[in-house]
């Protein structure tokens, strides 16, 4: 638990997860993967909740239910997302035409 | 937040795909063998004590090394013009020391004992790169490092270099550019010069999505259409001038016969009409968009996609046809509004300065403080207006309105209604100061060949304009030249063209 700001880096500690924090609310975030903390320099060595394996996915941008809270999955793992007990879910992708 | 991560998620994710080719000197690099290089480059710029990466060079395979290794190393990246002056170059670099200069052979034994640059060839620093042993620091996360300055092509005075810190990069190319979403097969051909904001926005959005970029040095229109088909380039982006000659060089053949081409996008400056429909004609299978963005917004901040295109060639009316002159709509992200001189916002259809608002933007300058006011807006001294459906319009520079007893005159207008005319290939409007109005209309026409520039024409102009404009905007002076001023990114420079005119027209004074 504690505050994000964007362009902080967390890695879960039960998988192989990482990611970049996006947009954060003000205040304390319970961000987890896999029902794990995420933390700063976690090892992922802990064990991973089987409610919480349904996996992260690279480049992908996970979003809570009221948008406050956006991250990048940076490298991708066997946990899933969540703020607290809400799952995060993937924001659509969008396909924007190439303009450089 | 910084760049390198960016790289790192395409070494990651496709790390043996093909990341840049430079067919003129030959060679490729791999996302993985690119991330290791950038890795391995960080430590010589850290070991060097140099506090700026500084790029003097075409295009080629160290760029992106250079690009990666300058945001892994903590270092601000700083391409140079490389077809300055020697005494400018020297006065760019003067600002940059402690620097880390990677250049061509030539120039690396020129600036080799100099004090304070740490000067590397092309080729020395992409075998210390290529030598590996990555920099094993712990590399920066902070939003607020400076990623990015680029020296902006002022036509007089000292450039500014516009800041561009990771986060404004790093927002624009996720709000912007899918992870991964580039097909195997998808190439893109980079031509403008490695310091075009252009070609750092290409650099980073090709890392992420996962496409091979084709490196092109010195561009010429027959080079661009050799190394497209070449290559199979599927996408580009070009400046309007660049498009001009490929569509001359094209001249004659019925289509440019590149049906890889996916999608072409263009920018940096004013696409004249007839230019961007013979385009349309030549690429009938491509994609084509208008992306309007500037130096300090870290590329586009709005385009004018490819259904807009198609819709405003099936529209044989005006209003469909002029649709083509729009930049388009506002990107994910970002917030346009026109607003007059005292700040107040306008409503559409009138024409105002263009200010732009979001994470991408950055409008600071280094050593010149931000021109970001509390709210976030960034005046772009660009001026337009937009329309009902929120489509914009570029009209000029903010400061190139003509004040003539009062009255807002837009030079863009006059001179779209002056190259309308049979006679003429080029027009260029500004005020010159008048006793009796303040300033005055003065027009520099360039005629087609053919055609007799002189009195006779100047009366017939004038009787064109009066005919289409009210009698205020019918110029008060008009010369021949045989060409206008352009930058090289095909921006008309107003100013030279004024003092160019006031220099042979002391009288108007």
């Amino acid at each position: 638990m504690g505050t994000l700001s964007p362009g902080k880096r967390l890695k879960s500690g039960v998988c192989a997860t990482e990611i970049m924090v996006i947009t954060a609310p003000d205040g304390d975030v319970d961000l987890r993967c896999g029902g794990a903390p995420m933390a700063e320099d976690a090892d992922g060595s802990g064990n991973l909740d089987a409610a919480w394996a349904g996996g992260s996915v690279m480049g992908k941008r996970y979003v809570s239910g009221d948008g406050s809270l956006e991250v990048l999955c940076v490298k991708a793992g066997a946990g899933s997302l969540a703020a607290g007990d809400d799952a995060l879910t993937v924001k659509d992708a969008k396909k924007l035409p190439q303009t450089d | 937040m910084n760049t390198t991560m960016l790289l790192e998620m395409a070494a990651g994710g496709f790390g043996d795909r093909i990341a840049f080719v430079d067919p003129r000197l030959g060679g490729s690099i791999s996302y993985q063998q690119l991330y290791n290089a950038a890795g391995a480059a960080a430590r010589d710029i850290r070991a060097s004590g140099a506090g700026r990466v500084v790029m003097l060079d075409v295009s080629n395979l160290a760029i992106p090394v250079a690009l990666f290794a300058s945001g892994w190393a903590g270092a601000p990246y700083i391409p140079i013009n490389y077809r300055l002056a020697n005494a400018e170059i020297d006065a760019l670099l003067q600002r940059a020391l402690p620097a880390y200069l990677i250049t061509n052979d030539e120039r690396a034994s020129a600036f080799q004992d100099r004090e304070g640059i740490t000067a590397r060839s092309r080729g020395a620093f992409m075998e210390l790169a290529g030598a590996g042993g990555a920099d094993d620091a712990r590399r920066s996360m902070d939003p607020d490092d400076v990623g990015v300055l680029l020296f902006t092509s002022g036509t007089t005075g000292t450039p500014k270099a516009a800041m561009l810190r990771h986060r404004h990069l790093v927002s624009y190319i996720l709000s912007s550019v899918d992870f991964a979403s580039a097909a195997p097969d998808e190439a893109a051909l980079v031509c403008v010069p490695p310091y075009h904001i252009a070609a750092i926005a290409a650099t980073l959005s090709s890392v992420y999505a996962g496409r091979r970029v084709v490196q092109l040095a010195n561009f010429s229109a027959d080079a661009w259409i050799d190394a497209a088909r070449a290559e199979r380039v599927t996408s580009a982006f070009v400046v309007p001038t660049m498009l001009a000659r490929i569509v001359a060089a094209l001249e004659g053949e019925e289509t440019a016969n590149m049906p890889h081409l996916q999608s072409l996008s263009y920018g940096g400056g004013k696409m004249p009409l007839g230019v961007i429909e013979k385009a349309l004609a030549l690429f009938p299978d491509t994609d084509f968009t208008n992306a309007y963005g500037l130096t300090e917004t870290s590329s586009t901040i709005a385009m004018l996609g490819p259904e807009a295109h198609r819709a405003a060639m099936a529209r044989a009316d005006e209003a469909g046809r002029r649709r083509l002159a729009s930049v388009g709509v506002a990107m994910p992200g970002v917030e346009i509004a026109i607003r007059d001189s005292t700040g107040a916002t306008l409503p559409s259809g009138q024409r105002g300065e263009i200010y732009v608002r979001g994470k991408q933007v950055s409008g600071e300058y280094e050593d010149r403080g931000s021109l970001v006011d509390a709210e976030g807006w960034f005046p772009t001294r660009d001026a337009g207006y937009q329309d009902v459906e929120g489509y914009l319009f570029l009209d000029g520079r903010a400061d190139d309105v003509i004040v003539r007893g009062g009255e807002n005159l837009s030079p863009g207008e006059i001179e779209d209604v002056l190259v309308a005319h049979a006679a003429v290939s080029d027009a260029a409007v500004v005020g010159v100061p008048s006793e009796e109005w303040g300033e005055s209309v003065a027009a520099v026409v360039v005629a087609k060949s053919g055609q007799v520039a002189g009195d006779p024409l100047a009366r017939e102009l004038r009787t064109w304009v009066k005919a289409r404009m009210r009698s205020s905007r019918v110029p008060a002076t008009i010369a021949f030249w045989s060409e206008l001023p352009y930058s090289e990114t095909g921006k008309l420079l107003r100013r030279a063209v004024k003092d160019r005119l006031l220099d042979r027209h002391p009288h108007v004074r």
